[in-house]
């Protein structure tokens, strides 16, 4: 067993807790760094997608494991950012100061979508978040002068200041650097007064706003910032994949980028990494296994659908707390051997938050 | 009198909205929770119809009654397995939940072989005959749709007015712990109500077979009644078949006025205006929530 002793406030908030956690998240840093030289480049391109997949999955991970507002048309802030790249970086603007501007405008697009989470919650956020994300997949088909319509949108190489990224590896560090950056920037966020507001909004708006935090403020302000997240994510997708077409950025789409946030761990960081990991290595997993079933079940074009849904059926059953609940429940057991309790983590059974008067 | 024929598209269209838009709104009614499943409910539906139509070669009038009560006993399993346990758990699980069921349905409908990548129809006795009416022309299908939409509202209202289990289904979707006090088994309730839900949406299914086609993705047309469910006012019956022909009606009208591409957007643009000046919907109750 570990124990910490607190010798200072400043403990509290430290990003990492103690010694062990120096270690492990340095190895983890390095043999990031490495990667390009150990994996080849197959499995490179899968990590580099873990990690674009990981921006957007933190940007979700703010506003809806973080705030509790769900949304279920991220996709299009993702199709935002990814368009905006595009475009920009087919009139030569280097990409640093196009990323920017995608996250920004996607971050517009974002505080404009947060507009109607101020006076509906719950159901009706989802729907409206869902009708916004059809209207911006729509207009990304149908605005043909700027985003090539159905046809799709080829994008280039990414490039600034006269150096062009061409190969694979340098993509690769330059996503590692992004999702560096970007989970440093929401790790410090939630430990600041504005993440702090945020837990408080999920856990009981009325409680939050008598506590003096202004709804409207920080519910856009989280969607803005979920949305910049998504919008950054989308423009490495689009150097990444390299054609965009509109049905990229469908209802399908958005429901996968919920469905890797539940996995992984509502309301944890590392949920949103592990559940990339999970959104990208199950095909990859169930090709491999296809092999050995009968060919009736193996070779049937539904099978990754049926298996993502039963995967997540059986996560909100069994494992609310997704992937990452699994690794605590496992890290606990491992601390306490062999005083672990089956009840530790049980879920508390509480009567249902009301949209309604009861 | 093209604007008339497209006008009764328009209001079949919003009949199968409303449909299943009525779904939606039973099942929150009663438990609270929003099931992202309707449409695929209704897309097992149909295909159970197809099955039991085409290759088994019943005919229809054993169909049809046979099939919405499979749908029904299949919905009170479903919510005994799967939606019960987890009960009183945040609403955002259930609806994940949900949206799991219907990938899974869609998945299997998928890997059966030969019929779950094709699309088919449907051979209903009525299938391409059409009325002439003093210069119109409309199909049959339309018309059935509405004729069957209208019986099933009064035989709903005749449920929830008249009957024991509709009042008490009435009870335990306004206050759950209250209706348990009085004695009204809640729990054997829900189960009746996702059955029920299952049922609508199965004969919503049926009605839709004829008019497009059997597939896989059929169900995908429940995102649409999103809107229907959303402009009647969440909670209101009524409400969610009128929400359902008013958007039925609005898209048709977009997609015969409006330039190419307007159809599919107007659903939404409606339900984003109406979330922004009457959140509540046209029937919906304004209710605050006391501390």
């Amino acid at each position: 067993m570990r124990f910490i002793f607190k010798q200072s406030y400043d403990q509290d908030i430290d990003l990492a807790k103690h010694g062990g956690q120096h270690f492990w998240y340095g190895l983890l840093l390095l043999l990031l760094l490495v990667a390009p030289w150990l994996a080849d480049d197959y499995w490179l391109a899968q990590l580099t997608f873990v990690l674009i997949y990981g921006i957007v999955g933190l940007g979700l991970m703010v506003l809806a494991g973080f705030t509790g507002l769900f949304s279920l048309g991220h996709a299009a802030f993702l199709g935002v950012g990814a368009y905006t790249q595009a475009v920009l970086a087919a009139k030569g603007w280097p990409f640093p100061l196009s990323m920017a501007m995608a996250a920004l405008l996607s971050a517009a697009v974002g505080a404009v979508v947060g507009l109607p989470a101020l006076r509906v919650k719950g159901v009706y956020l989802g729907i409206a978040t869902l009708s916004f994300g059809f209207i911006v997949e729509e207009v990304l088909a149908r605005w043909e002068s700027v985003t090539g319509g159905n046809a799709g949108k080829m994008v280039g190489q990414l490039q600034a200041f006269g150096w062009t990224v061409d190969s694979s590896e340098g993509f690769y560090l330059v996503c590692l650097v992004l999702t560096i950056a970007a989970t440093l920037a929401v790790l410090n966020l939630l430990r600041s007064t504005t993440g702090r507001a945020f837990v408080a909004i999920r856990d009981s708006e009325i409680s939050a706003q008598s506590m003096g935090i202004h709804l409207a403020y920080y519910k856009t302000l989280s969607f803005a910032l979920s949305a910049a997240l998504a919008g950054l994510g989308g423009a490495l997708y689009a150097h990444k994949i390299r054609f965009l077409s509109p049905d990229q950025f469908n209802i399908l789409q958005s429901v996968d980028l919920l469905l890797m946030v539940v996995i992984g761990g509502l309301g944890s960081v590392h949920g949103a990494f592990l559940g990339a990991i999970f959104l990208i290595t199950m095909p990859q997993l169930i090709s491999l296994f296809k092999d050995y079933l009968p060919a009736a079940i193996g070779q049937a074009p539904g099978l990754q659908a049926a298996v993502y849904g039963l995967v997540l059926i059986l996560f909100v059953l069994f494992e609310p707390m997704g992937l990452y609940g699994r690794w605590l429940k496992a890290r606990t057991w491992l601390q306490l051997f062999p005083f672990y309790r089956r009840g530790l983590f049980k879920r508390q059974k509480a009567f249902q938050k009301s949209d309604r008067l009861k | 009198m093209q604007a008339l024929q497209v006008l009764i598209g328009g209001v079949a269209q919003g009949c199968i909205y409303g449909l299943i838009a009525l779904g939606f709104v039973l099942i929150y009614k009663a438990t609270e929770t929003v099931s992202f499943a309707q449409g695929d409910l209704m897309m097992l539906g149909a295909f159970l119809g197809l099955a039991l139509l085409s290759a088994w070669g019943l005919p229809f009038w054993i169909v049809v009654p046979s099939v919405i009560l499979a749908m029904a006993v299949f919905g009170i399993l479903l919510e005994r397995v799967v939606i019960s346990p987890i009960l009183g758990q945040p609403a955002f699980s259930i609806v994940m939940l949900t949206v799991g069921i219907g990938y899974l349905a869609r998945g299997v409908i998928t890997m059966i072989p030969n019929i779950g990548t094709e699309t088919h129809a449907l051979e209903v006795p009525y299938r391409g005959a059409l009325v002439q009416f003093s210069g119109l022309v409309i199909a049959v299908e339309q018309l059935v749709v509405i004729a069957v939409t209208a019986l099933l509202c009064g035989g709903l209202y005749l449920l929830f007015r008249r009957s024991k289990v509709g009042i008490a289904m009435q009870a335990a979707s306004q206050n759950q712990l209250a209706a348990y006090y009085m004695g009204i088994p809640v729990k054997r309730l829900n189960g009746l109500v996702w059955g029920l839900a299952s049922a609508v949406a199965a004969i919503a299914g049926l009605l839709l077979a004829p008019i497009t086609f059997v597939h896989a993705n059929m169900g995908l047309i429940g995102l649409k009644a999103f809107p229907a469910a959303v402009v009647g006012g969440f909670g209101s019956l009524p409400g969610a078949i009128v929400g359902g022909l008013l958007i039925g009606v609005v898209e048709a009208l977009a997609g015969f006025y409006l330039p190419e591409g307007f159809k599919d957007v107007t659903p939404y643009v409606v339900v984003l205006l109406m979330l922004m000046l009457k959140p509540n919907g046209l029937f919906g109750q304004q209710l605050r929530k006391k501390v």
